[in-house]
This record gives C-alpha cells, structure tokens and sequence, in this order.
C-alpha cells in the first residue's frame, strides 16, 4: 500500500527479516569474540594478528560488516522516516530526509569498503 | 477533588490550555465520564463524546493522566493512586496524534481511513449457499479476542509508529481488524489483503512496544494479531 523507494529491500518483510537475520550474526560475532578474549590470558599483536587473519574469522569479519551495515541501514531508515517527517520539517521535509538518508548511505558504503579492505587487502 | 482538562476552542482561543476545576466527589470512586458531565453542569461550554456510558460504544476515549481509556469505565481509583482521595489531580486530554476539534472531541477522519483500507468485511468469491456460510465451533472460536474491537481508537492513538505515520502505518486498530478477517474461514481474499501489507509502513513498522495492549479498554491484544499477520506474510514470502 505503500511505495518506498529507499528502504533496504523496498518490502517490509524483507527489511524485517534482515534486520532480524543481522543481529542474530552480530550477536553471535560478540559471543564469540568475548569468548576468544576472555580465554587469551596474555593477548599479544602476534596471536592477534594470526587469529584475525585466519580464513574463518575473515569471513566472520566479513559477515560481521555487511551485517552491521544492512542493520544500521534499515534501523537508521525507520528513524528517518519516523521523526524528519513533515510533522516536524514541514515542505522540506522531504529534502531533509533525503540528503540524510543519503549521507548516513554513503558512510555505510565507505564503512563497507573500508571494513573489506582491512580484512582482505592485507594478504 | 482537582481536575485539569484541556480547553480548546479554535473559534475563540488562539491556542489550547489547561483549565483547572474543583469538584466535591465525596470521596465516592465515580467513573470519569460521570466527573465530565458533573462539570458539564458547571461549566456548560465543556466539550466531550459520550454515548453508552457503560464501555460499548466507544465514543469517550480520551487520555487520562497520560493513559488512554474510556471514561465510562475507568473510576478515578484506576486512573493514578491519589486522584480518588483528591491527592493527585485528575488530568483529561483529549487522545494524542488526531486534531482536536473542540476540548476533547478530536478528528478521528485518519484513524477511519486506516480501519477503511483494511476492508473490514467478509469477501468470498465463490457462490453463496442457500441459507448462509457454515463455520466449524473451532474455526469460530479463532475470532475470539478479534471482533470484539469497538474502533475507540485508544490503541492507535498511544502507538508512537502511528502518531509519525497515521497516514502510512495502519496503526492497531486496523490491524486487528485485518487479522479478524485474515483469520475468518470464510473469508478467501487473503492473498489479496496480505499483498497489500508487505511494505515497510502498513504492517511493519509495529516494533512491538505494546502500548495498544496496555491500554485496550477491552483487553484485546493488537500486537498479537500483528504477529499473525507477519508470521502469515513470512509463510508466504519466504
């Protein structure tokens, strides 16, 4: 009934499920991350080093920032349409919530890109 | 007792206000709606809607205390602890979200539209039986807690997703509704009324803060049916 362009997957059931699908990944990133804190007692560069670049936790990493941003981007999109409405920005509105929409967009592609770089680039 | 009701006239007052009045209860536990018409005597100008006076019509929800209800049947004891013994002032709003037309009367012209976009009837295409559509006890007991709904529209009014989009989120109410016919063996336009809410306003941007639970005078339970309907929406779309 209603037409939205720039939500994720401009269907509700969609962001719904992705959104749910994201935390679920970012949850189980954190677990495993404390748990791999909590049981190194003398953390070094070397063991660090060696445990981030390990192919799982490169694909972890991976998920880990693709979910991050998939998430960021449908919850920042409902804040967005929920409160830079014409309740509260009148006849601009529309501006405001667009070049918002389309700044906190672009960082999340630069997060995304920066993220990849980091976990693949330094083979 | 103290109570303070928002005034607002748009033919004479350029904004609202609060008006304070005295109002000797003698320590009785009226029912809201009862104080109103007691000041109704008072101060004639006093605008409100009323109609049954016993919690069927739906016609007096307004906010009390910063809870919606019915006025009708919500006494001053369960309005806040003091406001019966005179302590606390009985505050009277009228509900948040819609225009106020005059004092608590408000437009409720949105809150229509929504209820009228969820077709709110049976619809069966296939050819009607002789005497009338036959449904099992079971089938009909999946109504219950759905029809009951009476459209005072307190639910979607205390829904903050509603209060920023009225016109995109269906709101409750609506909602509710959808899912008494979703849910009705009778009815065969499911398909038709769920692709009408698989965008990310109509349905989903119910977060689940249950405030329409919290404060439904008929203690039905919105956000159950909105689960419903997503749980129907996931069985069809994945």
């Amino acid at each position: 009934m209603v037409t939205s362009v720039t939500s994720l997957g401009r269907n509700g059931l969609y962001d719904w499920l992705i959104q749910r699908v994201s935390a679920v990944v970012i949850a189980v990133y954190m677990i495993g991350m404390l748990g791999f804190l909590i049981t190194q007692s003398n953390l070094d560069f070397d063991t660090w080093s060696a445990f981030m670049g390990s192919a799982p936790m490169r694909i972890a990493n991976t998920l880990l920032v693709l979910s991050v941003a998939a998430h960021t981007w449908i919850g920042l999109w409902s804040v967005t349409t929920d409160y830079l409405t014409s309740l509260t920005f009148g006849k601009a509105a529309t501006k405001v919530r667009l070049v918002v929409q389309m700044v906190i967009a672009l960082l999340l592609l630069v997060y995304v890109l920066w993220g990849l770089l980091m976990i693949w680039g330094g083979a | 007792m103290k109570v303070s009701i928002y005034r607002y006239n748009p033919e004479t007052d350029r904004e609202p206000a609060m008006k304070e009045y005295e109002l000797d209860t003698q320590g009785k536990d009226l029912m809201v709606l009862d104080v109103l018409n007691l000041l109704k005597e008072q101060d004639p100008s006093l605008s409100f809607r009323r109609s049954c006076r016993e919690g069927v019509c739906g016609s007096d929800g307004m906010n009390m205390n910063g809870k919606n209800g019915l006025a009708c049947i919500t006494p001053l004891s369960a309005v806040a602890p003091g406001v019966k013994e005179g302590k606390k002032p009985l505050v009277l709003r009228p509900l948040p979200g819609l225009p106020v037309i005059r004092d608590l009367v408000v437009d409720m012209t949105m809150f229509y539209n929504q209820y009228e976009k969820v077709q709110p009837y049976l619809q069966n295409n296939t050819p009607a039986p002789a005497i009338e559509r036959l449904q099992s006890p079971e089938d009909r007991a999946k109504l219950d807690g759905l029809y009951e709904c009476i459209l005072c529209a307190c639910c979607s009014t205390s829904c903050p997703s509603w209060w920023w989009n009225p016109e995109k989120f269906l709101g409750p109410a609506a909602l509710l509704q959808s899912y008494r016919f979703l849910a009705d063996s009778r009815d065969n336009a499911t398909e038709d009324r769920l692709s009408k809410m698989d965008d990310p306003f109509s349905l989903f941007r119910c977060h689940g803060i249950m405030n329409c639970v919290s404060v439904c005078p008929k203690g039905l339970n919105p956000t159950r049916a909105i689960g419903h309907i997503r749980s129907m929406l996931l069985e069809r779309g994945v």
